[in-house]
């Protein structure tokens, strides 16, 4: 009854974003404690962050944020109001929805540096 | 035999699974304003290769953003490693095993939560504080 239908997508979904921010959470601790070794090291671990790979992890990380985020919504909703399970499905196709809409921006802003042809940062120009 | 859940009814009976139960939905809530501000502030306003160690100290000069990051730390470590126990409850059948795994999850967040909040306090805005962006 549940098998297969999108209850069980969501849930699942909700599931692995979490544990795949849950993970990126101890890498981002870590690396923030680099601000102890004073400005050197710490902004060799940023030029990590800079490179085209993990700007693509980035924004995949942001997705599962998004995603994570909204559904979160679509659940204490179910939770909190009498009609939420009937419309379960719907929220769940807004909560993508949202995602997608939300995950645009940051991928023009974040990929922007390293894609000659969008030129919206004046940040990286200035030395 | 499923313990806990962090989804779906409300469990009853007042104890620690109604708490976690709460926990979630109201960090839930904080979270995504904390999240999301702090994902604008590192890479719009921002770009990623102008976050360096000059960027921080300027930030830290004002107590209010250690403690948006304090807070952000505290509630997303809690919530996250909450949903690791849940996930361990799970699928994990053995009394052994659950005992290792639990108490490995339960020192990780002690052990992270340390980490953070000693980098948070004892940060300092030296003298020497690099260049304002990568490139």
């Amino acid at each position: 009854m549940y098998k297969g239908q999108s209850g069980m997508w969501s849930w699942l979904l909700h599931r692995v974003t979490g544990l795949g921010i849950l993970l990126f959470l101890f890498i981002h601790i870590v690396d923030v404690s680099l601000l102890g070794f004073g400005p050197r090291v710490y902004d060799e671990g940023i030029a990590l962050f800079d490179s085209v790979i993990v700007r693509l992890l980035s924004l995949s990380l942001i997705g599962a944020v998004l995603l994570h985020a909204f559904n979160g919504v679509r659940i204490m909703v179910i939770d909190f109001w009498r009609k939420g399970v009937k419309y379960q499905l719907a929220m769940f196709i807004i909560a993508l929805a949202l995602t997608i809409a939300g995950f645009i921006p940051f991928a023009i802003y974040i990929l922007a540096p390293v894609l000659p042809f969008l030129h919206i940062h004046t940040t990286t120009i200035t030395k | 035999m499923r313990i806990s859940t962090g989804y779906g009814t409300k469990p009853a009976g007042g104890g620690f699974e109604t708490f976690s139960w709460y926990f979630f939905r109201v960090s839930g809530v904080l979270l995504i304003f904390l999240v999301i501000i702090h994902l604008i502030v590192m890479h719009v306003t921002t770009d990623v290769a102008c976050t360096t160690y000059q960027f921080v100290a300027q930030r830290y000069d004002n107590p209010l953003w250690r403690l948006f990051d304090w807070l952000l730390l505290t509630l997303a470590l809690l919530h996250g490693m909450n949903g690791l126990r849940v996930v361990i409850d799970d699928y994990v059948r053995g009394r052994g095993a659950r005992l290792v795994l639990l108490s490995t999850a339960g020192t990780l967040t002690l052990v992270f939560f340390m980490l953070g909040t000693i980098t948070l306090i004892t940060f300092q805005h030296s003298a020497n504080v690099g260049v304002s962006c990568l490139h």
